[in-house]
């Protein structure tokens, strides 16, 4: 019980400051929805769908959507080796609470401004032509996917965070490694157009089967070049889940495990 | 009854090439930033430890508040054994470190209630707990504008006041007033008396040899991850011994009066910044007047003139054969 307040109290540390300092929700926001704006109208015009009648934007907003919540464990890392850097986690460290909580703690509050940032997208692909054709059921359950793929996403922010201590080291760290992962999927464009070797690599890519998954319980069908009899093409939602998983399963102990020892500088 | 016991404590960090200062190469060495260290301090007494950076000062505070398990050797806070019971030491231990270890996008009283409700507060108690320490540290003005727009000193005071939740049984401050103005100092000397007055067991780390002696009610002198001197200040006064000649002239007087003085006392000592040469003499006010003669034969009006009974500074460089440093970090 107490671990589970504790991290609820970090978490709401969280949330206070989005409040205390409101250009940080503004900004985390508005770097997607220009995404969103400049893709729809920059490059869309000149990518095809591959399937008759489905626009690209169709196409798009479950692409940046993961693009967006994959991204949140750079606000993760971010956060934590500021933290180190300033002390704090040294004082929590010094203090009675829960060994766990202060990492779960900011997980969840990532995955909290995760929801805000979801709705604020939707809107802006609801406005430039979004129009999922699933149950509504189906529509709630991708934004709770996407939600969980954020918070799983996390830990691996946890990590780094805790490992390089510099705000900035953490933030080009993060950069480099989710920005190629995302751009190497078929988040923007159908794989079908890559070389085979990197249709291979991009349909086992965890965020191409993230959007896949989206894709279709946003009401799409999927289309797959040479890897369309693969496990990630054929189910992609229980790849997700298997890939969520195995993400949280090795990045937690992990994470929880290098809290415990970690003292900065 | 000992609040806080170290004994033979040693930690030993790897320094990679990479986290060195420039300029200097060669393979991974060894730094024993504790090595054999041994303290303790009374229940409701103030012990200061001093020494310069690097002396091993931080890595003593980060074993005994659990942060950092030590290679070898035993402590205990409050009885409690450091290395076995950590979470039983966190219950009873306030930390407030060199920085201000607080969420600087959060307001002061964000910051003690979110702390509050971590120490297990109700919301309501969390929130009167935060007051009275707002209160208490001259912060209630403050209290509603995030901890960004702070001066150093009243971060300082945030700090220390988030240390104290919980009225702990000791108290430990890394360096309170390193980075802060004289007037900054001044107030956090002012606030730690006032807890040293309320019987708090407190054990402050400081390089600063006029804050040990102001503070504190014993010293320990630490260099190179040991003890070197254990003593009150005036115990350690007196284990240097004797008096001091001390001339202060304009800079460029400097050099030929070292050599007036060297010609009485070997041990001249010379801080460029105060102006200032001073050295140990044994024979008083016979030293003072060869000086005053040799001056005036030299035709040099010092601006100050005197003998003094000898300082920390003095302690501290007779103990270990150099001067305190305190600049570089």
């Amino acid at each position: 019980m107490n671990a589970i307040n504790d991290s609820l109290v970090i978490m709401k540390r969280q949330l206070l400051q989005l409040i205390r300092i409101p250009e940080v929700l503004i900004f985390s926001t508005i770097q997607p929805v220009m995404f969103v704006l400049l893709f729809r109208y920059v490059f869309g015009g000149s990518i095809s769908t591959g399937i008759p009648g489905v626009d690209y934007v169709q196409l798009l907003m479950p692409g940046i959507f993961v693009q967006t919540v994959a991204f949140t464990l750079a606000g993760t890392a971010v956060g934590l080796a500021q933290d180190m850097e300033k002390g704090l986690i040294d004082r929590f460290r010094s203090m009675p609470i829960s060994r766990s909580a202060v990492v779960v703690g900011r997980a969840l509050g990532d995955g909290a401004l995760n929801v805000v940032v979801l709705l604020v997208m939707g809107l802006a692909g609801f406005v430039v032509g979004w129009r999922p054709s699933s149950s509504i059921f189906s529509i709630v359950g991708g934004f709770a996917f996407l939600l969980l793929f954020g918070f799983s996403m996390s830990w691996i922010g946890v990590l780094i965070g805790l490992s390089v201590r510099e705000a900035r080291v953490a933030n080009s760290a993060v950069f480099l490694t989710v920005f190629p992962l995302t751009f190497l999927s078929n988040a923007f464009a159908p794989t079908t157009g890559m070389p085979k070797a990197l249709q291979y690599f991009a349909e086992w890519n965890p965020v191409s089967t993230m959007v896949a998954a989206c894709r279709e319980l946003f009401g799409l069908t999927n289309i797959f070049g040479v890897t369309a009899d693969s496990l990630p093409a054929q189910q992609p939602i229980l790849m997700s889940f298997l890939y969520m998983i195995a993400l949280m399963v090795i990045f937690i102990p992990l994470s929880v495990r290098k809290y415990k020892s970690s003292t900065s500088r | 009854m000992k609040s806080v016991i170290a004994r033979d404590l040693v930690k030993v960090y790897k320094v990679s090439s990479r986290t060195r200062s420039k300029g200097e190469k060669s393979a991974p060495k060894e730094v024993r930033a504790l090595d054999g260290l041994s303290l303790d301090v009374e229940e409701g007494t103030v012990l200061s430890v001093l020494g310069p950076n690097g002396a091993g000062k931080t890595t003593l505070v980060r074993v005994l508040t659990t942060l950092l398990t030590p290679d070898s050797g035993e402590a205990s806070v409050a009885g409690v054994d450091v290395i076995k019971h950590p979470d039983e030491v966190r219950k009873v231990i306030g930390l407030s470190g060199q920085y201000a270890a607080v969420d600087e996008t959060l307001t002061g009283w964000d910051n003690l209630v979110m702390f509050a409700r971590l120490y297990r507060m109700s919301s309501a108690a969390a929130s009167a707990r935060a007051n009275e320490l707002l209160e208490q540290f001259s912060l209630s003005d403050a209290a509603r504008r995030p901890i960004k727009t702070y001066s150093g000193g009243m971060r300082r005071r945030l700090d220390l006041a988030a240390s104290l939740i919980v009225k702990p049984k000791v108290l430990f401050l890394d360096e309170p007033t390193t980075g802060l103005d004289p007037r900054g100092r001044q107030e956090m000397w002012g606030v730690i008396n006032s807890l040293v007055d309320s019987g708090v067991t407190l054990l402050l780390t400081t390089q600063y040899l006029e804050e040990a002696d102001q503070l504190a009610d014993e010293i320990a002198v630490v260099d190179h991850g040991k003890v070197i001197a254990r003593g009150t200040s005036d115990q350690l006064k007196r284990e240097v011994g004797g008096e001091r000649l001390e001339i202060v002239v304009e800079h460029q007087h400097i050099p030929a009066v070292r050599e007036i003085v060297a010609r009485i006392s070997p041990n001249v000592v010379i801080d460029e910044d105060l102006r200032r040469i001073s050295a140990p003499v044994s024979t008083g006010t016979k030293a003072l007047m060869e000086a005053v003669k040799a001056l005036d034969d030299a035709g040099i009006h010092p601006l100050d003139l005197g003998l003094k009974r000898p300082s920390l500074d003095d302690v501290f460089l007779s103990l270990t054969g150099h001067v305190a440093e305190s600049e570089e970090k």
